[in-house]
């Protein structure tokens, strides 16, 4: 059960709570208050506060879709959540302007060093807002827009207002109402026409506080011809308390245009990671989302393309691992709606100790298109004999010009499995994660290689004290 | 020099006796074969060695080179020396035949970062030559899909690739065509040596004619009832188990 922080709740004067840490904390639970608090934190503009206000009415209209899916939400207490903590800074350039204690974070999640590496910028949200963000000089001389949500819509709204809420409009659930309402931070891009990015863009964001929502919202506009790669990771500290996080994620790729976007998801066991994914992609456009997840005590996530222009292409490439305590709900959508699109989606699902994975697919193409196709390949990978995992595909085609294909399995690592290869002389965790590495293994070739080093690990690391 | 000492060894499984006080020894240098017919207990004594988490040993010592491998887990007993060509190969989908020996191999390495890839491939492709294995099979998952006679070749090129001080064919000639049986049998006699020993279990004499044997023990009812040279495998060939059996019962 959820219990309350008592030292944050400050009720009598109308939610709002300053404490040492965070210069600006909208205090504990919802209302209309925290709503414009937030708002006016982020001197933002009255278009975006009224935006906010309606969310906020729409959210609470509408009910937990718990007809279909895990009763376990009904155990968020929206009244004892954080919305909003943030340490009122702009976020700084270098990293030796960001504060310690945020620096010592991102340090210890290797995020500079990774910047070094590989990476064409990089932004690192604390909580609320980002506390650093940077890019490569030459990207802005090209006219890369790489910003937060806040500064997106106040200095670049001929840009982004347009699409801004459309992909996802608010009432898409209560979830993207609930972000809608109270969004901070996030990733807006801007990539040109015809500029291809050859590095990615990453996100890092990071939950410090208890009992603390994050509701980034990013959007990103590959235009005519561009190419982008983003790549987000995410983590928590480990509370005693229920973390939630629930984002919105809007991609608009237009005419010719490439966007991949990567998530590694780590969240502790404790976060409700409720998140909105949908991408519109228009002729000719390709999107792709590489989608892992691998901690939190309740995913709910379906990436989805809406395949809005003549040869569109849209994947979902997805790997869960669900651990005891935990149930990795994901899976894709796929919405054709021009001639000649195609769709992909493989996901691949392991479920540990008590762990639950389940798949939903969505897949729709009306008869009045022509020659659209769909492949979706879903996997299951059971590793003890109390997993758990449930596939539940929507494929609704009509007309006779379409070519759907539609395969699942469900797999379990055997005993015999494993003493064979103990037989060799790997150790029972070593052959199980060799097991766990080689059922997803094909899928994590197709990720940007830093990236599958990283997945390898945390796959690795998931799967100790896992066997027995 | 290496030694398989079973003293006394006793095995149940889901509580039925399999094995009841078994003593063998095998020194290095020796093909011993174990025959006997079927619910023997030959198999039973391959993966109660191996230490199978179905096999109850209830007492008794199994020692390579004076060490004592009951109370082992697999993995250690593999690591210790003693290698297991199964009956029946497992598939493991995904994993891959270069992949899986070569972790094996790291994991008898003090510094599995000291491991050289080059040479590693070198060494793999020269025994997949041997065998007669194509080397594409590098890149498919171990065992999965594979023949009968593939399955057994693969087991003979990891037993190569791992070096073990011992080794257990548990009736490795089942399933194979002579073709297969031929090549199966000159890549053991290949790793024959001094310094290595053998255990061949097997239902037929056939894979003694390729495998020749220093010993043949009859085993029966959980235990060895009769030794001898090549010689008693011909006799069995012919005359089948019952003569024996009548004989103990007398």
């Amino acid at each position: 059960m959820i219990k309350t922080n008592p030292i944050e709740i400050d009720r009598e004067k109308g939610n709002f709570h300053y404490n040492t840490d965070y210069e600006f904390d909208a205090g504990v639970g919802l209302s209309e208050d925290v709503v414009r608090y937030i708002s006016d934190v982020k001197s933002e503009d009255n278009w975006v506060k009224e935006f906010r206000l309606k969310a906020l009415k729409t959210f609470e209209k509408k009910k937990l879709p718990t007809h279909w899916a895990t009763k376990d939400l009904e155990n968020i207490d929206f009244d004892i959540i954080r919305y909003y903590l943030s340490k009122g800074q702009m976020p700084s350039r270098t990293w030796d302007e960001v504060p310690d204690d945020v620096k010592n974070t991102f340090e210890r999640l290797g995020i500079p060093e990774q910047e070094r590496k590989f990476l064409a910028g990089v932004e690192a949200q604390f909580d609320s807002e980002a506390a650093y963000s940077r890019m490569k000089d030459d990207l802005t001389e090209k006219g890369v827009i790489f910003v937060g949500s806040t500064e997106g819509l106040k200095e670049y709204p001929e840009i982004f207002q347009k699409w801004f809420g459309k992909v996802i409009p608010t009432s898409d659930n209560k979830f993207s109402a609930l972000n809608s309402a109270v969004f901070s931070g996030g990733s807006f891009i801007y990539v040109p026409p015809g500029v291809k990015l050859e590095q990615p863009l990453q996100a890092y964001f990071r939950i410090n506080a208890e009992n603390f929502g994050q509701f980034e919202r990013t959007l990103i506009i590959a235009d005519e011809g561009a190419e982008i790669t983003y790549m987000e990771g995410c983590t928590a500290p480990k509370f005693e308390t229920s973390t939630l996080h629930s984002a919105v994620v809007e991609l608009v790729a237009l005419k010719g245009a490439k966007i991949q976007y990567v998530t590694v998801q780590n969240w502790s066991n404790n976060v409700f990671n409720l998140v909105t994914k949908r991408a519109m992609a228009h002729e000719e456009s390709e999107v792709r989302w590489i989608d892992c997840n691998i901690g939190s005590r309740l995913t709910m996530k379906y990436p989805g393309v809406i395949l809005r222009g003549r040869k569109a292409k849209g994947e979902v490439l997805s790997i869960a691992l669900a651990n005891d305590g935990q149930h990795q709900d994901t899976g894709a959508k796929m919405v054709h709606t021009a001639d000649e699109t195609t769709s992909n989606v493989i996901a691949k699902s392991v479920s540990i100790g008590e762990g639950r994975s389940t798949y939903r697919g969505l897949v729709q193409m009306p008869g009045h298109l022509k020659h659209c196709k769909n492949n979706t390949e879903c996997d299951a990978l059971l590793i003890n004999s109390d997993s758990q995992t449930d596939t539940y595909p929507a494929i609704t085609v009509q007309g006779e010009d379409h070519s759907v294909q539609h395969e699942a399995s469900v797999s379990k690592v055997s005993a015999e499995q494993i003493f064979y290869m103990q037989q060799r002389g790997l150790s029972e965790a070593d052959a199980m994660s060799m097991c766990v590495n080689g059922f997803v293994n094909d899928l994590i070739r197709e990720f940007p290689m830093e990236y599958s080093v990283e997945l390898k690990r945390l796959i690795d690391l998931e799967m100790e004290g896992s066997v027995g | 020099m290496s030694t398989l000492k079973v003293q006394n060894l006793s095995v149940n499984i889901e509580d039925k006796s399999i094995l009841n006080d078994f003593s063998l020894e095998i020194p290095s240098g020796e093909v011993h074969a174990i025959m006997g017919p079927n619910g023997s207990g030959k198999s039973t004594l391959s993966k109660a060695l191996a230490a199978h988490p179905s096999y109850e040993v209830l007492g008794g010592t199994a020692k390579l080179d004076g060490k004592d491998l009951i109370g082992l887990e697999p993995d250690e007993i593999s690591r210790a020396g003693l290698f297991l060509a199964f009956q029946y190969p497992i598939e493991v989908p995904g994993v891959t035949i270069a992949n899986f020996i070569r972790a094996a191999i790291q994991a008898r390495m003090e510094d599995s970062k000291a491991f050289k890839a080059v040479d590693y491939y070198k060494d793999l492709y020269k025994k997949m030559d041997e065998l007669g294995i194509d080397r594409k099979f590098t890149a498919r998952a171990l065992n999965d899909g594979f023949s009968g006679g593939e399955k057994k070749r693969c087991e003979i090129l990891q037993m190569a690739m791992l070096d073990p001080r011992f080794c257990i064919l548990d009736e490795t000639d089942s399933g194979l065509d002579i073709d297969a049986l031929r090549v199966v049998s000159e890549g053991v006699n290949s790793m024959r040596s001094e310094n290595r020993g053998f255990l061949v279990i097997t239902h037929y004499q056939r894979l003694l004619d390729y495998i020749v044997p220093d010993k043949v023990h009859v085993m029966w009812e959980g235990k060895i009832v009769r030794s001898g040279d090549k010689e008693l495998a011909k006799e069995l060939e012919s005359k089948g188990y019952d003569w024996i059996k009548e004989e103990l019962a007398a």
